[in-house]
């Protein structure tokens, strides 16, 4: 009986000891006047949002406003804040990210008709080549040619990287070629692929161990990568996807009218300058017009939505069901599984 | 445990003790409940959460079977291995003297103190494209298995370590003095003492190596069905938004470690039997 009477002590012991560490981990209450923001973003923008977030605290709307930021990969972060982490305002990678967040009812389903289609910034998928272009690669159809080693993150670890693979198959549809034809090239592109790295930044770190010959990669990053002193040249090929990212504000958002502001300041064109100082193109045009040097003009460069194919929500699972999408299969193929 | 403890006849203050022991275990039972039980229970109803079918599914899929495959090929080896060079290193660590052992003997243990993702990224410098020792293992199985070492390398040291500190030399001497040769003396004498605790480290490094992600995933190439562990393949799996599947092909690899260790646990208690006896 004596034995209960003692686990039981022991129990509560440790419930008391639970409860406490659990305590370390909720904040210390704000001073009441101010507003205090979490904002959940992917991790690449974090050099932006670290000019954005001072240069909005000194406007009459960000005046008293602090915030809390996390940044991590896109998907993690997403399921993060499904899992509970706190947050007024998302910045991912892909819209599938925040339609995660739509279905588990913690951002509006209408995310998608605030300006600009929800989004905040725009970038391109390039070609990250080797100095003075060695393999004179060009376009898409370079990447087929046998012998040239080509690095991208694995589209199922890494969200992010199948924006490369709808850059390369809606290429090769812009050029004419059939459904069929795409993706028969798609898996010669990936037979091709040397290292599919588990992210984009472990894609970058293959790429500059000096693996292979091209790194599909995203304009924004390279550029950074290049005003911070990194040697990466790039091309950007004639027909290129135009990267999308969304913001959206929480349901649950303690303050939704402040994090509304913040997401009218960000689509300011003097908040776009600073996106565009960082290497994104911005999506508001007049802005993207003035950055035209740094950000050429692509006659072929088309959107998700444009290639017919009924938008992320489709492509997701026509592409990137684990089972039964398209790159599925081609990982199969590639590996010499057949069926 | 308990039982044992208080039919001690030494135990003289029962009571007290049997209220110590209850306490102890009470606490100890807890605590692996919070910190082992619960997370496996969880992750087992995860894994069952889209049914029996699906469960089979994910974990006979050819990606699956092709990652699991792999690595416990390369685990495998890899305990193999550090058998081997642990028991080496920790002879020469225990029986023989030089200048900066004691630097040495502290390196063994760095493994563990750095995050393995840095880990696989030093390996990736070193024995890289650009490796500015002239070794490019990345990108092959070479690299899984070389990962595996680095992050399990510790193991089999430190469990055969303190086991040869304890062997007495007079043993291997009168060995010697009966005629035995070198070798025999090991084989007969040393090696058995050794063995519980070259198996115990042996099975540490094998669990550890089958479940291990940082140091591989940069190291390793993750191509699919050719050189993707299943740590990768069920970080995939998480990425595409099928927890389910993920967590099946996880119940996979712990039963398999599960079932390693505990074999490994009858073999080093049936090598042990003349202690006991």
């Amino acid at each position: 009986m004596r034995k209960f009477v003692y686990l039981g002590a022991a129990l509560l012991a440790l419930a008391v000891a639970l409860a406490a560490t659990a305590g370390i981990g909720s904040a210390a209450p704000a001073n009441s006047a101010d507003t205090k923001l979490s904002l959940v973003a992917y991790s690449t923008p974090r050099a932006a949002y670290g000019q954005l977030i001072p240069a909005f605290q000194k406007t009459a709307d960000g005046k008293d406003v602090s915030f809390t930021q996390s940044y991590g990969a896109s998907g993690d972060q997403a399921r993060a804040v499904k899992a509970g982490l706190d947050a007024d305002i998302v910045a991912l990678s892909l819209g599938p990210d925040v339609d995660e967040l739509v279905k588990a009812g913690l951002v509006d389903a209408k995310w998608k008709k605030q300006s600009y289609k929800g989004m905040v910034t725009d970038s391109l998928v390039v070609f990250v080549v080797r100095d003075g272009n060695p393999k004179k690669i060009k376009g898409w159809n370079d990447l087929l040619r046998p012998g040239v080693e080509v690095i991208t993150p694995n589209p199922f670890t890494s969200g992010g990287a199948r924006w490369n693979v709808m850059a390369a198959y809606g290429a090769w549809r812009k050029q004419g070629k059939t459904d069929k034809q795409a993706q028969t090239n798609l898996l010669k592109l990936f037979k091709n692929v040397t290292v599919q790295d588990t992210s984009a930044r472990n894609a970058l770190n293959t790429f500059a161990s000096g693996k292979g010959d091209v790194f599909l990669a995203y304009e924004n990053e390279a550029l950074f990568a290049q005003s911070q002193g990194q040697d990466l040249p790039f091309v950007i090929p004639k027909q290129t996807i135009l990267i999308e990212n969304p913001i959206a504000v929480m349901k649950n958002s303690g303050d939704k009218e402040k994090a509304n502001q913040f997401l009218r300041y960000l689509r300011t064109p003097a908040a776009q300058q600073i996106f565009a100082d960082n290497g994104y193109r911005p999506v508001v045009k007049s802005v993207l017009e003035k950055n035209r040097k740094k950000f050429p003009v692509r006659p072929g460069e088309f959107t998700i939505d444009q290639l017919g194919l009924g938008g992320w929500d489709k492509v997701q699972k026509r592409f990137f069901d684990p089972d039964a999408g398209i790159m599925a299969r081609i990982e199969r193929q590639v590996g010499g599984v057949t069926g | 445990m308990s039982s044992t403890a208080v039919v001690e006849p030494r135990r003289v203050r029962a009571s007290g003790d049997r209220a110590a022991t209850a306490l102890s275990l009470g606490f100890v039972t807890l605590f692996l409940m919070v910190m082992v039980a619960l997370p496996i229970a969880a992750l087992v109803w995860e894994a069952k959460s889209d049914g029996a079918q699906s469960f089979w599914d994910a974990v006979t899929s050819p990606q699956a079977l092709a990652a699991l495959k792999l690595t416990l090929g390369a685990a495998a080896i890899v305990a193999l291995l550090n058998a081997v060079l642990g028991t080496m290193t920790a002879w020469v660590l225990v029986r023989d003297d030089f200048r900066g052992k004691a630097a040495v003997n502290a390196i063994i243990d760095l493994p563990f103190a750095l995050p393995t993702i840095v880990a696989g990224l030093t390996l990736l410098a070193l024995y890289g494209p650009a490796s500015p020792v002239g070794i490019n293992v990345a990108y092959t199985r070479t690299a899984i298995v070389l990962a595996m070492m680095f992050v399990t390398l510790p193991f089999v040291v430190r469990t055969v370590q303190p086991v040869l500190r304890e062997l007495d030399t007079e043993l291997e001497e009168a060995a010697h003095s009966l005629g035995a040769s070198q070798t025999t003396t090991f084989r007969r004498v040393v090696f058995p003492n050794l063995l519980p605790g070259i198996l115990s480290g042996v099975a540490l490094a094998f669990a550890k190596a089958v479940g291990e992600f940082g140091a591989l995933v940069i190291i390793t190439g993750n191509i699919p069905y050719k050189s993707e562990v299943s740590s990768v393949y069920i970080f995939g799996r998480i990425e595409s938004g099928d927890s389910a599947a993920a967590a099946a092909a996880a119940v996979v690899l712990l039963a398999i470690s599960f079932a390693t260790l505990l074999s490994i646990g009858v073999l080093r208690h049936f090598a042990t039997r003349h202690d006991r006896a």
